[in-house]
């Protein structure tokens, strides 16, 4: 690692303010950041660790609504009595996430802010339509991921809180790269609460997508075989050491009917 | 506890080193701070074959901290790292050795490639100051795949090897094969990949090296497995230093499966470097250089023929190999694919005729060596699997085709050059069928059908060669060394014991296991034994630790001393009791006058040995302190059978092995438990190999893609069953103690039973070709290359 300034930030609006003016960058569980700062792969002049910001923290259940602070750490999504009654999709997601010790440290706007190719969490904002909330504005799933490690938030805008809609169901299936156990697919469906399906598909391209013909086949009958027997095409998918994008395009119906099956 | 009838042979005692691992108490080498140290940090090839135009340190030189940097050229005078086995080619020229610098000169070969050392205050500041060295490199084309690397018009990667090759090497009767072959009733053939590893020991290689003004001495601490063979390697062939001014220490350390064997040019060049910095330097690796420059192991490609008669008695068999030895060759790198691969060939089977061709290959990667079973793996993969596979294409039952085959009559002479003492390999196969539930499987087989899940069952009865090794033999077959051991028993004056062994524990619990024998020999609780290993300046000599050789080779050379000890202890009461030497009886602890009541103890007999005041000075020295050297008559010969049971999911090509049973021959066990525990090692690590591992580099590039554990799949907990093993026991015959030895067996038995049992799932889906490791993709894929075909 080399070296670094490190500051404290007091609120959204200082951490901003401090990232603008140090063109430095904001630290939040640190799970991939530092690591990668440990390899000399990033090195920021100087880190704003946003830890302790109250403005960042708490979950809150409001009418339809499930509110994450953007601090919030993945055990406290896995563990908390909210998030298990109202979208146990989510608690189940984070629980699957890294290992304890990632979990413990690691959070869902540290995450969704990374955007990493292979990432839990845009899965779940993007099947659930979630608003990802900063401090400056709120900004509709669809339009918050917008490629490999980038996403529609400005270098000095820092995500406060994501607003998840409450689904009439909901399930996440990570099928785990055996080397890194990053999703090689995962598959996030959801049944909305207007009806709709959704599914939101990690790990197999450079950014989380939505996977059309999987939820075209939900709209018709949300059951495992319906996921099953849609076709995903091969084309624009990721193909590495560990997977083809035929591969990948043939698990993606797969895990998608195991999701709808544990929704 | 207390000693039984047998003393502590067979007691499953816990660990005496574990107290000290499991409070965080060990001493590693990274725990060693010496005053006014200085840190090391080297500068690597990025590039896997490339010309050095030149090297500009001056911008470095002035960074924050630094004391000192290195090149190539600052080494003249420095000899080139040697190997230690000099193979014969079949036209009878020696085996191609490039020169191996210290620190690259003119040309890197790999990538990771030491180019500079650069010496500073902190390592931080070596490695900042590392980043302003300006290399100009003129890359050139690289070859990483052992096959390429032979093809004509491969890129050269040494001068003095043309064609990249290092030598074609072949064991066993050609002509007596192929008339074998002439007449046998069907032939099995089979293309096998055994895929290149990369260590990972939990404990990266690191060193901290001084020297002493005041005697021009040097003291180097080290993650060895093997301080002395280091000693001698490092002073008289690279360093040119008197062997008794270089004091090697290897610590506790942390897991080594061979990668820890070898004289690596990170320690040679601290020790270079420490008198001309007058201060101690300390080097650390990164994880990212494990993965780089630890000696990789395996990285076979071979075809093999099996000839059979009507009722499935083998007659004959035919194996070509192709083998990489990477940039460079390691230390023992030649022997693995040729002295511990071919002879294991004829596994447990009467084979009557083998030969085995095999061509090393240099290649643009990290050298290849030894690792946890060295080149047995490699032999018993391509025995077990093409027994399988005969099994299947004759429609003989697996356990059948391999009672047909079994050697009974012992000793045993093989075509390939090893006789085996003796087994009983009926015996570990009905051991593993009744662990595996054999009899259960159909069943088990047809409730997982009905999940939509396939299941196999796979068998591997191996064999290993072990015990390393009667150095006569291994002389005449080119080894530069010898292969015995040596042991020191000091009895104190109070009547404690201190064992000095020349064998190295990192992991094997020696600690215990000596200790164990000491007392049981001795009469004596466990509790007085304490044993020193690693430390060239402590214990007398040593050949180190590998080949699963250190309880049958270093314990005997123990019990060797502790005869000695016996010996003269009888001498002793025989003068405190008045009587014939002849009639001192030595048992539980006592030296007693046979037919009488009259005894000293072995507290008493110390006590007088070092307080010689009534002692027969005028015909005996005082003391009780002797050494050994052991060197053994014959390899030991570790068997078994290993059988797996996988369960598979179509959908999704995920492999889980469900049930793993192994039934293992070691001769006599010392302590159970641990041998338990050196068998659950090893079968992860087979398993790993089989079911996750596989070291990529670029075939284009020669980069390394699995650079990292991000996608170097190692096994964790939840990818292996819990095992279930047993034991069988003929005693080795030719090591007083019976031993065989167990470190390897788990890993050289299980992948071929991982392998076949994923070939019997996948069969009723068409598959009849997988290469390891077995990975949810390449599973999947097989899966579709069969549909397609059918």
């Amino acid at each position: 690692m080399y070296a670094v300034e490190y500051q404290k930030a007091k609120s959204a609006a200082d951490a901003s303010g401090l990232i603008a003016k140090s063109g430095g960058r904001a630290l939040a569980g640190g799970q991939s950041l530092i690591g990668a700062m440990k390899l000399r792969l990033a090195q920021p002049g100087t880190l704003v660790d946003l830890a302790g910001i109250p403005e960042l923290a708490g979950i809150r259940v409001e009418s339809g609504t499930l509110s994450i602070g953007a601090m919030t750490r993945h055990a406290d999504v896995a563990g908390s009595a909210d998030v298990k009654r109202t979208i146990p999709a989510l608690a189940a997601l984070a629980e699957g996430i890294g290992d304890r010790q990632v979990r413990n440290m690691g959070t869902i706007g540290g995450s969704l802010a990374n955007n990493d190719p292979a990432a839990d969490w845009p899965a779940a904002v993007l099947a659930l339509g979630a608003t990802v909330i900063t401090h400056q504005r709120r900004i509709g799933a669809s339009d918050f991921f917008k490629g490999m490690y980038e996403t529609a938030l400005a270098a000095d805008e820092i995500i406060t809180a994501v607003s998840f809609p409450v689904p009439r169901k909901a399930a996440y299936v990570k099928f785990p790269n055996p080397a890194s156990r990053f999703a090689l697919v995962g598959v996030f469906v959801a049944q909305l609460a207007d009806g709709s399906a959704r599914v939101a598909v990690t790990g197999a391209a450079p950014s989380v997508f939505r996977a059309a013909s999987v939820e075209a086949a939900l709209a018709k009958a949300f059951t495992p075989d319906a996921a099953k027997a849609a076709h995903v095409d091969a084309a624009g998918l990721s193909s590495d050491l560990h997977a083809s994008a035929a591969y990948r395009a043939h698990l993606i119906p797969v895990i998608a009917a195991r999701a709808v099956a544990a929704a | 506890m207390g000693a039984n009838e047998s003393g502590y042979i067979g007691q499953s005692l816990r660990r005496k080193e574990d107290r000290r691992f499991l409070t965080g108490a060990g001493q590693y080498t990274d725990d060693v701070t010496l005053p006014h140290q200085t840190h090391a940090y080297f500068l690597r090839s990025p590039h896997a074959h490339a010309r050095i135009r030149s090297i500009d340190t001056s911008k470095a030189a002035k960074a924050p901290g630094v004391v000192a940097i290195y090149t190539g050229a600052d080494l003249e005078g420095v000899g080139g790292l040697p190997c230690g086995w000099l193979i014969t080619s079949v036209d009878g020229t020696p085996m191609k050795e490039p020169p191996h610098p210290v620190l690259a000169k003119g040309k890197v070969r790999h990538v990771g490639d030491q180019v500079a050392l650069v010496v500073a205050e902190t390592r931080i500041q070596a490695k900042d100051a590392a980043e302003l060295i300006e290399v100009d490199y003129d890359v050139l084309p690289a070859v990483t795949h052992p096959v390429d690397a032979l093809a004509p018009g491969a890129p050269q990667i040494h001068d003095e090897a043309p064609g990249n090759h290092c030598y074609t090497w072949a064991l066993g009767d050609k002509a007596a094969v192929d008339a074998a072959f002439a007449k046998a009733a069907h032939v099995t053939k089979l293309d096998l990949v055994n895929n290149r590893l990369i260590p990972n020991a939990i404990e990266p290689r690191a060193a901290v090296a001084s020297h002493s003004a005041s005697d021009d001495s040097y003291t180097l601490y080290v993650t060895s497995q093997n301080p002395h063979v280091e000693r001698l390697l490092m002073a008289a062939f690279v360093l040119g230093l008197p062997e008794h001014k270089l004091r090697v220490i290897a610590p506790d350390v942390g897991g080594g499966f061979g990668s820890k064997i070898y004289l690596y040019a990170e320690e040679t060049a601290l020790v270079w470097a420490s008198k001309r910095v007058g201060r101690p330097i300390k080097w650390v690796a990164e994880r990212s250089e494990s993965f780089l420059t630890d000696a990789h192991g395996r990285d076979h490609v071979t075809h093999a023929e099996l000839a059979l008669d009507k009722d499935g008695k083998f007659l004959a068999m035919r194996v070509n190999t192709t083998a990489a030895m990477g940039a460079y060759l390691s230390t023992f790198a030649s022997c693995i694919p040729t002295i511990l691969y071919a002879t294991l060939l004829a596994g447990q089977y009467t084979t009557p005729a083998i030969h085995c061709e095999v061509k090393a290959a240099f290649t643009n990667t990290a050298p290849v060596d030894a690792y946890r079973g060295a080149g047995r793996p490699e032999a018993t993969y391509v025995v077990e699997r093409i027994v399988r596979q005969a099994g299947v294409e004759m429609g003989i039952a697996q356990d059948e085709i391999r009672r047909r085959n079994f050697i009974r009559s012992f000793p045993y002479q093989t075509p390939v050059a090893l006789t085996y003492d003796t087994g009983n390999y009926d015996a570990t196969l009905d051991g593993a069928n009744e662990l595996a539930d054999v009899k259960g499987f159909a069943a088990r087989k047809a409730e997982a059908a009905k999940r939509g899940k396939l299941r196999g069952l796979g068998y591997s009865s191996y064999i290993e060669a072990c015990g390393l090794a009667p150095s006569n033999i291994a002389g005449a077959l080119g080894a530069r060394a010898g292969l015995f051991e040596a042991g020191q028993v000091r009895v104190n004056p109070t009547g404690s014991v201190t064992v000095f062994t020349g064998s190295h524990s990192h992991g094997q619990g020696h600690e215990t296991t000596f200790a164990q024998i000491v007392a049981t020999r001795l009469g004596i609780p466990v509790d007085n034994v304490d044993v020193v290993h690693g430390d060239t300046g402590r214990i007398a000599f040593g050949m180190g630790t590998y080949g699963s050789r250190s309880l049958a080779v270093g314990g005997t050379a123990i019990v060797k001393a502790l005869d000695k000890i016996v010996g003269k202890g009888k001498k002793i009461a025989a003068h405190l009791l008045e009587a014939a030497e002849s009639d001192i009886e030595f048992a539980d602890g006592k030296f007693t006058v046979a037919g009488t009541d009259r005894s000293k103890t072995f507290g008493e007999i110390a006590l007088t040995a070092y307080v010689p005041h009534n002692y027969p000075l005028d015909k005996l020295e005082p003391g009780l302190d002797e050494t050994a050297f052991y060197d053994p008559t014959n390899f030991t010969y570790p068997a078994g059978t290993h059988i797996c049971e996988v369960e598979i999911d179509p959908d999704t090509g995920v492999v889980q092995v469900v049930k793993f049973s192994a039934c293992d021959d070691f001769g006599n066990i010392v302590n159970p438990m641990i041998v338990e525990g050196q068998v659950h090692g090893g079968l992860t690590q087979g398993i790993g190999q089989a079911l996750l591992e596989g070291c990529i580099y670029d075939r284009e590039s020669g980069q390394l893609l699995t650079g990292s554990y991000m996608d170097y799949a190692m096994p964790r907990a939840d990818d292996v069953p819990s095992y279930q093993v047993s034991t069988r026991v003929t005693p080795c015959t030719v090591n007083p103690l019976g031993t065989k030895g167990c470190g390897e067996a788990g890993a050289i038995g299980s992948p071929p039973a991982l392998i076949n049992a994923v070939l019997d799932a996948l069969a009723p889906a068409g598959v009849t070709k997988l290469d390891m490791p077995a990975t949810p993709h390449r599973v999947w894929q097989a899966i579709q290359s069969a549909k397609a075909a059918s």
